[in-house]
């Protein structure tokens, strides 16, 4: 299997003044194509500076990271801007829906920054709803949906693009039981078609639900986890 | 994204939040008003001016006695210099009026009119008013382009006659006679009768007083009985006629030849004006122009603190969706995308505020226009650069705000609480 993700020494430093924080301390990692990763770690370990270098959403001080085979290490804001909407698809905590727009209008919005034309967006953007199963929720405000409806419109937004990776950073942190369930078991159907997900997390019980677990602790990754 | 999509999301953004929106907008509708409202008046006057001149008759040209220069006096011996030549100016005549409608020397010159004004008591029965009295030629009815109601102008036979007959303006004519019958009727001018043989056309207040209260005698007959002047030829003003609009510089200059050989002057110290209507016109059409730029000003500053308030507004607004500018920008909007929403959405409140403005301006300018009675002109030009400033100050005001969104790093805008 081909290496969507390949991370290769990364170092991740802050600097505020004097005061310089290694955040990440050589990280290397690789996540093949179709693979289902659960990244785990206790807050401070490093692990939102993980998600957001794998999201694009910030560059490595250090280091370098293939994503789909392209070099992302050290691109420019623009540039970055076009690979995540090509590559990547957001679940986040807290959702991100645009309380203003409908569920459909909200799924459509990569396709809008993609440019892909109206027509052929909504069509994408109804199909993307009907597979997480909101089909009969698509002209409903964010406002007018239960919390597990939200992350699933949040789901179909991230697969509308039909990206390299999923990237859901504690997807069912704000969700009961229920909902928690409901969402690992789409994320489950998700990787079964094939889909490559990478999961953050600092619920063991979640990270169980992927096929294989790296834990992060102090900027440094272990394979496998530990007990808590 | 298209630019259409911009616009919608922008559309989306500004009608989420109305009150505030509307508010924004209000700085810059109430500038852009009253400009529209300033310059509506300003150009309302500088046509009432031009039409008011224009009632004086086409092509005209004034030659007043005087020369029009300020003299500038810093001593005493400059004083009485300027003195001396105050005292030694020639009044005009009606030699002069003769030698200008002489066709050899001044051959643009159509017709010549020499004027003559004094006020005095015109009675009829019990009736009786004070008002101006006007000695002059047939030729003034022509250049003056005046009409008669009813009757007719005296004749150059009768003006050279000293004939008792007089012209009287439709006011004059309806203080006097009331509703009953006015020609052939006598006028008393100052204890001497005068018979009333036509009126003159109504044109309202023109720049020289009121033009249908007047009576119109001949020149010499005024001459005779109510010049003051040690010499009865002498005239206030002649009013000269060019052929036409192209020859009137020409003309112009011909009057201003035979006055300098009549007067026996030189161009250095001349003794007289000649000025042309047009340049009465362009005179005062630059005195509103200057006039109507300065309130203006004044009122483009409402528009400046208008600007402020939707540059003020967008800081906020982007301060406010930090989350919402990261989740775009994590969705894979580009920093230029993010600027130009922004933009847009300034734009936007800067041009709704513009073309309500323009609402407004219409509405108020014709409101003062019946309350005042005063045309209010709102030109299709002054619309359109109403719209185009206030376009401009929205997207002046939204750069900065907009700069701002676009540099955002995406991370800090997501994790944004």
């Amino acid at each position: 299997m081909t290496a969507i993700v390949e991370l290769s020494e990364v170092h991740k430093t802050y600097k505020s003044g004097t005061i310089t924080f290694e955040a990440l301390r050589g990280i290397s990692v690789s996540v093949a194509e179709g693979e289902y990763i659960a990244i785990t770690g206790p807050s401070g370990s490093g692990k939102s500076t993980l998600m957001n270098i794998l999201g694009c959403l910030d560059t490595p001080t250090e280091g370098s990271y293939l994503l789909g085979g392209e070099d992302v290490s050290s691109m420019t804001e623009t540039d970055l801007a076009l690979v995540r909407n090509k590559r990547i698809g957001f679940v986040f905590q807290q959702f991100n829906l645009l309380r203003s727009m409908t569920a459909q209008r909200n799924v459509e919005l990569p396709l809008m920054y993609a440019g892909v034309h109206a027509t052929e967006r909504h069509a994408l953007a109804r199909e993307a709803l009907e597979r997480v199963g909101l089909g009969d929720r698509t002209h409903h405000r964010p406002g007018e949906l239960s919390g597990g409806q939200q992350q699933r419109a949040c789901i179909a937004r991230a697969l509308v693009t039909n990206p390299d990776i999923i990237l859901a950073d504690e997807p069912t942190g704000n969700l009961d039981s229920v909902s928690t369930h409901d969402v690992l078991s789409l994320l489950h159907e998700l990787h079964d078609q094939g889909r490559t997900i990478v999961l953050i997390t600092h619920e063991h019980e979640v990270a169980l639900e992927a096929q294989r677990q790296v834990q992060i602790l102090d900027g440094l990754l272990t394979e496998g986890m530990r007990a808590a | 994204m298209t630019f259409l999509e911009t616009v919608r999301t922008a559309f989306t953004a500004v009608m989420a939040r109305k009150m505030r929106s509307a508010l924004t907008m209000l700085g810059i509708l109430i500038g852009i008003a009253s400009v529209m409202l300033t310059v509506g008046l300003g150009q309302g006057a500088q046509q009432q001016i031009t039409s008011q001149i224009n009632k004086l008759g086409s092509n005209l040209i004034i030659v007043n006695s005087g020369a029009n220069s300020s003299l500038t006096v810093s001593n005493a011996a400059g004083a009485a210099a300027a003195n001396n030549r105050t005292r030694f100016t020639t009044p005009l005549t009606l030699n002069d009026a003769a030698a200008l409608a002489n066709p050899t020397a001044d051959p643009d010159i159509l017709l010549v009119a020499p004027v003559t004004t004094t006020t005095a008591t015109a009675a009829y029965g019990s009736n009786s008013e004070s008002t101006s009295v006007v000695g002059t030629t047939p030729a003034w009815a022509d250049v003056t382009a005046r009409t008669m109601t009813s009757g007719r102008f005296f004749t150059t036979s009768e003006s050279n006659a000293g004939s008792m007959v007089a012209v009287i303006g439709s006011t004059t004519a309806t203080n006097l006679f009331g509703t009953g019958t006015v020609i052939g009727n006598s006028v008393t001018i100052s204890g001497q009768s005068f018979t009333v043989i036509g009126i003159l056309n109504s044109v309202g207040t023109t720049l020289t007083g009121n033009g249908d209260d007047q009576i119109v005698i001949p020149a010499g007959t005024y001459a005779q009985r109510f010049s003051t002047s040690s010499n009865m030829n002498t005239v206030s003003t002649i009013l000269l006629e060019a052929k036409d609009k192209d020859s009137l510089s020409a003309a112009l200059q011909e009057a201003t030849n035979t006055m300098y050989v009549m007067h026996n002057v030189t161009p250095a110290a001349p003794d007289f004006t000649v000025s042309s209507q047009q340049a009465l016109v362009n005179t005062i059409g630059s005195l509103t122009t200057i006039l109507t730029a300065l309130l203006s000003g004044i009122a483009a500053i409402s528009l400046l603190v208008g600007g402020i308030g939707v540059m003020n507004i967008m800081l906020v607004s982007v301060t406010e969706r930090i989350r919402e500018i990261g989740l775009r920008k994590a969705l894979g909007a580009r920093p230029s995308i993010i600027m130009l929403q922004f933009l847009v959405e300034a734009s936007m409140l800067g041009l709704m505020g513009g073309a309500l403005g323009i609402g407004l301006g219409v509405v108020a300018g014709s409101i003062l226009s019946k309350a005042i009675n005063y045309p209010v002109i709102i030109s299709f030009a002054a619309t359109s650069l109403a719209l185009a400033v206030s376009l401009f100050i929205g997207i002046v005001a939204g750069v900065y705000p907009a700069w701002r969104a676009a540099k955002l790093a995406p991370i800090d805008a997501l994790r944004n609480e």
